[in-house]
């Protein structure tokens, strides 16, 4: 019961938040939505039993990630959207498609999904970080190395890419 | 009044349910909006719906490889939000903008 309450308030936070990003005219409200959706994502992550990745949520995409973005939104002084006429059937039919996708998506999990016991918070144990651990470096510990070497290349193009001079 | 009967657990499908309304959001806002910045952001929402997803199934199963796996995209979407916002600053300076109806070299 309470699992269900808390969760229908967090996924009603989330949905909220990304309806106000997608309909947004400024990067900065928008940015702050997307905040808002990390967060009540990593709450819902925390009710599923990924204690690890709640916080590798909060600290890496809430905290690293935006922080990025909201620098570079201030660095370029983005403003508002112009607003541009747009195709009419864009106008009229792009939410009721969207809507329908929905209802696609949703129609076939519900038949699709093998029924299992719903989630309860603190059935799930191997989410702390021991287990994480254990797992990331005995059974994908190649693919951990492979990341550092993917984060060393990303590095080194943005600043390349940064520090390119306008002739 | 009527009576509104939750169930005692959540049912996992929810959780997907909840990943596809957050899938299709970043679709709805990749498609419409026009400031590169939001594109991008609408891109990391994706990516965080495809999480809840995983963590989801990890929790199905009671395995922690979803959580790995999401551990994963999110140092993918690190690297990749570093790039990204590095290529605007960089069509910025050339360009000035940031609508991306304006920067369309490549096409044609």
């Amino acid at each position: 019961m309470v699992d269900a309450i808390l969760f229908l308030l967090f996924a009603a936070i989330a949905v909220v938040c990304a309806i106000n990003l997608v309909v947004q005219t400024h990067p900065i409200s928008s940015a702050l939505s997307l905040v808002g959706v990390m967060g009540a994502l990593a709450l819902i992550y925390l009710q599923l039993g990924g204690e690890f990745i709640a916080a590798a949520q909060l600290i890496v995409y809430a905290g690293a990630i935006m922080v990025l973005f909201i620098f570079v939104i201030m660095l370029l002084n983005a403003g508002k959207e112009r607003k541009l006429p747009r195709r009419l059937w864009v106008t009229y039919a792009g939410v009721p498609l969207l809507a329908g996708f929905i209802g696609v998506a949703a129609f076939v999990i519900e038949r699709m999904l093998p029924p299992s016991p719903g989630a309860k918070f603190g059935a799930m144990t191997h989410g702390n970080p021991q287990e994480i651990g254990r797992s990331l470096f005995q059974v994908y510990l190649l693919p951990f190395e492979v990341t550092s070497v993917l984060i060393l290349i990303a590095i080194l193009g943005a600043v390349v890419l940064a520090s390119k001079e306008v002739e | 009044m009527p009576e509104i009967s939750l169930p005692q657990s959540v049912p996992l499908t929810w959780y997907l349910i909840l990943s596809a309304i957050l899938f299709t959001l970043g679709v709805a806002g990749f498609l419409f909006r026009r400031n590169v910045i939001t594109v991008f952001m609408s891109i990391e929402l994706m990516l965080n719906a495809v999480n809840l997803s995983f963590v989801t199934f990890s929790y199905k199963y009671k395995q922690v490889d979803g959580h790995i796996f999401s551990f994963f995209v999110m140092v993918v979407a690190a690297a990749e939000a570093a790039v990204g916002l590095a290529i605007i600053l960089t069509i910025f300076k050339n360009r000035q903008t940031l609508e991306i109806d304006e920067v369309s070299s490549l096409k044609n």
